[in-house]
């Protein structure tokens, strides 16, 4: 039953990667605009290697901290959704039917839409990569094709988490007016929490333990410490166990947003 | 221009209180804007706390001395996503849909109609906030400003919304030549986050870039150092003198750009 259900979708992928991918590069102005807009890390990066130019805060001197905020700078291409402000556009302007009138899930063509911008990113965050290589990466890299594969997995769980919290808090638009000014406290949280401006490691304990237990640092911090070797491999198996289970739950919170939202839904217009 | 004078004034009036009417429609985002403005307040300083808690003085500045900046910062802040931003975004969507030639039919000033376009006044908290920020950091310093630091950072912070109009002026008149530049106002956010540190920080290329080619540091960082009673008179002439040059030539980059304005539709 399942197997003839999915097939139709499984043979539409290609095509709507390729034509979501295209829409990409057509836009390829405004997107290396969006892409170039990320700049904060590389502040960050300035203003924590001043602060370590005498001497190290914690395990960060100046080469960490480069390290650091270089990698954050490329996980950040690479975890990115703009899912929910394309759900409250769509919402908002009736054009949401056109997705629900194709059969595929419409979560599952966000996703794909996302997904496809990745080359493109891959311009801004390859050279970067090299960058990081060349000047401190190269001795901090994962050694074992383990140690890879748990990482793939991280910024996988990373783009996921992203991408279901994107998905739900779009699905706010169907309840209320500002599902955009819900994004706005999400993103403010997810700055703070996520390793983005400050590695999680060097926030007061009491924080640093809050963190844990909240999405955000399974968005970037995870990926990044993993991409820079901060943990061992058990550590690393446990955060990375942390990390999908936040998978699910913004998953399953996502579907079940999108089931009792979609009933609400009314296109506007003739 | 003398005569001109108290007519524009008359007309920077109407268009305020158009956009207050306009958004006293809305009452409820007020309070949710208001609230929001706090949080992102909030995450400006945690990076900050954070750093001086590892430290006692960061690139030679202390606590108070750089929260000065980070006050300057969410001052100019406001000032540009109050009264800077949502006028000049209104710019792109004129030129794109080409309505911007009802704009220009207009018996006053192009750049002057656009520019006083639209307010949001609920930014004002945003000046509140840093208000508080300036009474902390003094605080914590111990001691007043002089009164010579204090007329001499509002020069600064005339200058610097000069600054960051000319430069907004600037960056709007691309739109003239690229089609799809909305997000913009994105890039140029992110750039001036820079801002908030002080500019000594920053090394090498981006030190000049900050100081010459975006001049950030003429704006936060030197209003904080006159606060201090720490910038010369040269440096502030300079300041002033380079802000003025600014403008001229984003006066000039305007009218060059609207040359090129051939409407949208047909």
């Amino acid at each position: 039953m399942i197997a003839v259900r999915l097939s139709p979708t499984l043979r539409a992928l290609p095509t709507l990667f390729a034509v979501s991918f295209a829409e990409a590069v057509a836009y390829r102005a405004e997107f290396l605009v969006w892409m170039l807009s990320n700049t904060m890390p590389l502040i960050m990066l300035a203003l924590w290697s001043a602060v370590a130019r005498d001497a190290p805060v914690g395990r960060f001197g100046q080469k960490e901290f480069v390290s650091y905020f270089l990698a954050t700078f490329i996980v950040r291409q690479l975890t990115s959704s703009w899912a929910a402000w394309q759900m409250n556009y769509d919402i908002r302007q009736g054009t949401l039917a056109l997705r629900l009138l194709r059969p595929i899930h419409p979560m599952l063509m966000f996703a794909v839409e996302n997904l496809a911008a990745q080359p493109m990113r891959l311009l801004v965050a390859l050279p970067m990569a090299v960058i990081w290589l060349t000047s401190v990466g190269a001795a901090q890299m994962p050694r074992e094709p383990l140690s890879w594969a748990l990482l793939v997995a991280a910024v996988l769980g990373g783009w996921a988490i992203t991408f279901c919290a994107n998905f739900a808090i779009g699905c706010l638009a169907f309840f209320m007016e500002s599902s955009i000014k819900a994004m706005d406290v999400w993103l403010a949280l997810y700055f703070v929490f996520s390793g983005y401006l400050i590695p999680v490691e060097l926030f007061p304990p009491a924080v640093r333990a809050a963190g844990d237990w909240l999405p955000f640092r399974y968005q970037i911090g995870l990926p990044v410490e993993l991409m820079t070797s901060a943990h061992d491999r058990a550590a690393a198996v446990a955060l990375l166990w942390r990390q999908w289970v936040w998978v699910g739950i913004m998953l399953a919170g996502a579907i079940a947003l999108w089931r009792k939202g979609q009933q609400r839904f009314a296109a506007y217009g003739g | 221009m003398s005569i001109q004078a108290p007519r524009y004034a008359r007309l920077l009036a109407a268009q305020m209180r158009a956009s207050t009417l306009l958004l006293l429609q809305y009452r409820f985002d007020f309070l949710v804007d208001g609230a929001l403005e706090i949080l992102w307040a909030g995450t400006a300083l945690v990076p900050f706390f954070v750093v001086f808690h590892a430290r006692e003085s960061v690139a030679g500045w202390s606590f108070g001395e750089a929260l000065l900046v980070t006050g300057w910062f969410i001052l100019l802040q406001g000032i540009l996503e109050g009264a800077i931003n949502p006028s000049l975004t209104s710019v792109v969507e004129h030129i794109r849909s080409g309505t911007l030639d009802f704009v220009l039919l207009k018996p006053a000033d192009a750049q002057f109609l656009v520019s006083t376009a639209r307010f949001q006044p609920w930014r004002a908290t945003n000046v509140l906030t840093a208000g508080v920020v300036f009474v902390y950091a003094f605080h914590l310093l111990g001691r007043p400003p002089s009164p010579a630091g204090v007329l001499a950072a509002l020069l600064l912070l005339l200058s610097s919304t000069l600054l960051l109009y000319s430069l907004w002026i600037m960056t709007v008149s691309a739109a003239f030549y690229v089609v799809k530049i909305d997000n913009l106002s994105v890039l140029f956010s992110s750039i001036f986050d820079a801002a908030r540190w002080p500019s000594t920080i920053f090394r090498g290329v981006l030190s000049f870039v900050f100081t010459f080619v975006i001049p950030l540091a003429l704006m936060t960082t030197y209003p904080a150092l006159a606060l201090l009673g720490r910038l010369s008179g040269a440096t502030l002439a300079l300041a002033l003198g380079g802000a003025i040059v600014f403008a001229v030539l984003a006066r000039m980059v305007w009218i060059g750009s609207i040359g090129r304005y051939t409407s949208a539709s047909s």
